[in-house]
């Protein structure tokens, strides 16, 4: 018996144009700029990417995911523990309010916290006649990117977290375990992959933001300047093997970002296929 | 270690999930639990482990192990040993290292060395017959395999008194049966306390010492076995401990009627209904002086030491069901559709809620 839709003539046009699709929206923009940016050869490639101000970018966007991930990790997996384990009036409320990042517009994020932290605003007003400058400096760049990685890993957490109850926290409760060592021995190892799995995405998000850091980072070269601020600013300068250069980078990081992803998953699957 | 509840209650926001509760249970008892869903046995049973705590108001109630008040002692010392409904392995660790947990989690000063660790996990899995599966994965065992390591982590950190919140739900009715054996024997070797809750009126009858009957988060009775179903003192209790067949009718200088159905009772006049247990309907060819109830047979179930015959007739709202000895059945030659008149052995009868139950018998 054949399945409907499953002619032969029918099942070749679908997977063909879901080849050619693929093929023409995204592996050919990424062919294209590994070819961009080594078109006048490795060296000039290297020029661009050796260059002072692309090598203060590249290390100013790692130190602000490297601080990123810590601050989510701990409130991702914080909030997670207090909606799926505890009951308390406003919970819903709670988990609605973390998918605020997502569905706000990223420069809408930047604004918003420019019009509060900036040196008119009202926290950063304060702020100034304390000499604390947080806008158009790596606080700020910091703050916003944290505001809009923030619910990658709670989202990863909660449903994983839900499914699988605190009927084992319990039982090590009643074997006498204290909460850390609940924590560390039985929740922990239960959301591992999730909890690296949440990493990961907020590493992406955290080094490719544009929107939001663009507001309140002031793109300072050599300052302020993040790689995808970067590699705006290049391309603004008519700079293309400059600008392809950083691009290529951006880009390295999303396959090894989705490299590792595609790893956990392939790990998560067989593990469950094994038990 | 025994047990003694003071006035525990529970409320959850607006509905009383536990009406407060007095109950002792003694050193060395098996009790049981026994409701239908919604009656407070669980919650009860995590209340004595302190998952969850009692109500404060109007009155703070009491919980003592022995002589140790253990009221507003956290869960983790309250040396209790609790079997979740669904096991609750830790999925990650192998059979050995669920069996350990509780052990390597004690303070520096009371952990056994890990020799000891080793040799006492072992002891343990030997108990339970599964020392050959230590190395594996809960998720890689069977539903008795697992619920059999459950109870060994449980024991390993010798609690006083053990919990067990529906032990063998899950599993098949052969191994239930298994392990409700193995777990009487259990009980009796190392003689702990133990708590365990039910649903199913067979398990609390056969394995309990003394049985608990919850409804409606309020105790409605607690006996032996024997008595419990010798005399329940309710109606809730009577038709929740088993099979019950309703004859409602008018009674008249001595005589219940009920369309063309009759029953010589000795009650005052007035409406009434009376309570039969299968096994208290005997069935003849021919009524009686005493007795004229006509049904006819709708369904026979021959499976077991008894048939299982249903009936069914004009004047019964609801089908009766009549146990008979295979003998009997072979000599009325019962098959379906056949008429036949029910002649009730003993009956039983509560006129409300609260009093004690009338009984009487009759020689059929």
């Amino acid at each position: 018996m054949r399945r409907i839709g499953d002619a032969p003539a029918v099942r070749r046009l679908l997977i063909g144009a879901a080849l050619l699709l693929s093929a023409l929206f995204l592996l050919l923009p990424l062919v294209a700029i590994f070819a961009q940016a080594f078109s006048q050869g490795v060296m000039v490639f290297w020029a661009n990417v050796s260059n002072t101000f692309t090598l203060h970018a590249i290390g100013l966007t790692l130190v602000i995911a490297l601080l990123t991930i810590p601050v989510c990790l701990v409130f991702g997996v914080a909030l997670a523990w207090l909606v799926t384990r505890f009951s308390f009036p406003g919970r819903r409320i709670l988990q609605t309010l973390i998918d605020i990042p997502f569905a706000v517009s990223p420069v809408v994020a930047g604004l918003i916290y420019l019009l509060l932290y900036g040196r008119n605003g009202w926290i950063g007003s304060w702020l100034d006649t304390h000499d604390i400058q947080l806008m158009f400096a790596w606080p700020g760049i910091l703050m916003v990117t944290i505001f809009v990685t923030c619910p990658f890993v709670a989202r990863e957490l909660i449903p994983l977290m839900q499914a699988q109850g605190s009927r084992e926290e319990e039982a090590a409760v009643t074997l006498g375990a204290g909460g850390w060592t609940t924590f560390r021995r039985v929740t922990l190892p239960n959301i591992r992959w999730a909890l690296l799995y949440g990493i990961i995405l907020t590493n992406a998000r955290a080094v490719g933001e544009f929107g939001a850091v663009s507001v309140v980072a002031g793109a300072i070269r050599g300052k302020t300047n993040t790689l995808p601020l970067h590699l705006e600013q290049l391309y603004q300068d008519y700079n293309a093997v400059g600008a392809f250069a950083s691009a290529a980078l951006l880009a390295l990081i999303a396959l090894l970002t989705l490299a590792a992803k595609a790893g956990l998953e392939w790990r998560a699957a067989r593990q469950e296929a094994f038990l | 270690m025994s047990i003694r509840l003071q006035n525990i209650a529970k409320h959850f926001a607006n509905t009383q999930a536990l009406e407060p509760i007095n109950l002792d249970i003694h050193e060395g008892e098996l009790v049981g639990l026994l409701g239908p869903s919604g009656s407070g046995k669980t919650t009860l049973l995590r209340i004595i482990a302190g998952l969850e705590s009692a109500d404060r108001s109007p009155q703070p109630g009491k919980i003592l192990f022995g002589d140790r008040d253990v009221t507003n002692v956290h869960v983790r010392d309250r040396r209790i040993g609790f079997v979740f409904q669904h096991y609750a392995l830790f999925r990650h660790m192998s059979v050995y290292d669920n069996v350990a947990f509780g052990l390597t989690v004690m303070p520096k000063k009371r952990r056994p060395s890990n020799g000891e660790i080793r040799a006492r996990v072992f002891r343990l899995l030997e108990m339970v017959q599964l020392q050959h599966l230590a190395n594996r994965l809960p998720a890689q065992l069977s539903g008795g395999q697992q619920q059999r390591v459950s109870l060994a982590r449980a024991l390993a950190v010798e609690p006083d008194v053990l919990l067990l919140d529906e032990p063998f739900g899950a599993l098949d009715a052969k191994v239930r049966q298994d392990l409700r054996r193995w777990l009487r024997r259990l009980h009796e070797e190392l003689n702990f306390t133990s708590v365990f809750v039910t649903h199913d009126q067979e398990e609390a009858l056969e394995l309990s010492d003394r049985v608990v009957v919850m409804s409606n988060g309020r105790i409605e009775q607690i006996d032996t076995p024997e008595a419990l179903y010798r005399s329940p003192i309710n109606r809730f209790v009577f038709e929740f401990l088993g099979d019950v067949n309703h004859l409602e009718g008018n009674v008249h200088q001595g005589v219940l009627t009920c369309g063309d159905a009759r029953l010589n009772v000795d009650l005052p006049d007035g409406n009434e209904e009376l309570l039969l247990r299968p096994h208290e309907v005997r069935l003849a060819e021919q009524p009686s002086a005493e007795s004229h109830l006509p049904v006819t047979i709708t369904a026979i179930s021959p499976v077991g030491a008894e048939v299982r015959v249903e009936l069914e007739a004009d004047w019964l709202a609801k089908p009766w069901l009549a146990t008979v000895r295979h003998a009997d059945f072979e000599q009325l030659q019962m098959r379906r559709g056949q008429r036949l008149f029910a002649h009730p052995r003993q009956w039983h009868r509560f006129p409300n809620a609260e009093s004690k139950v009338t009984e009487q018998s009759r020689v059929a």
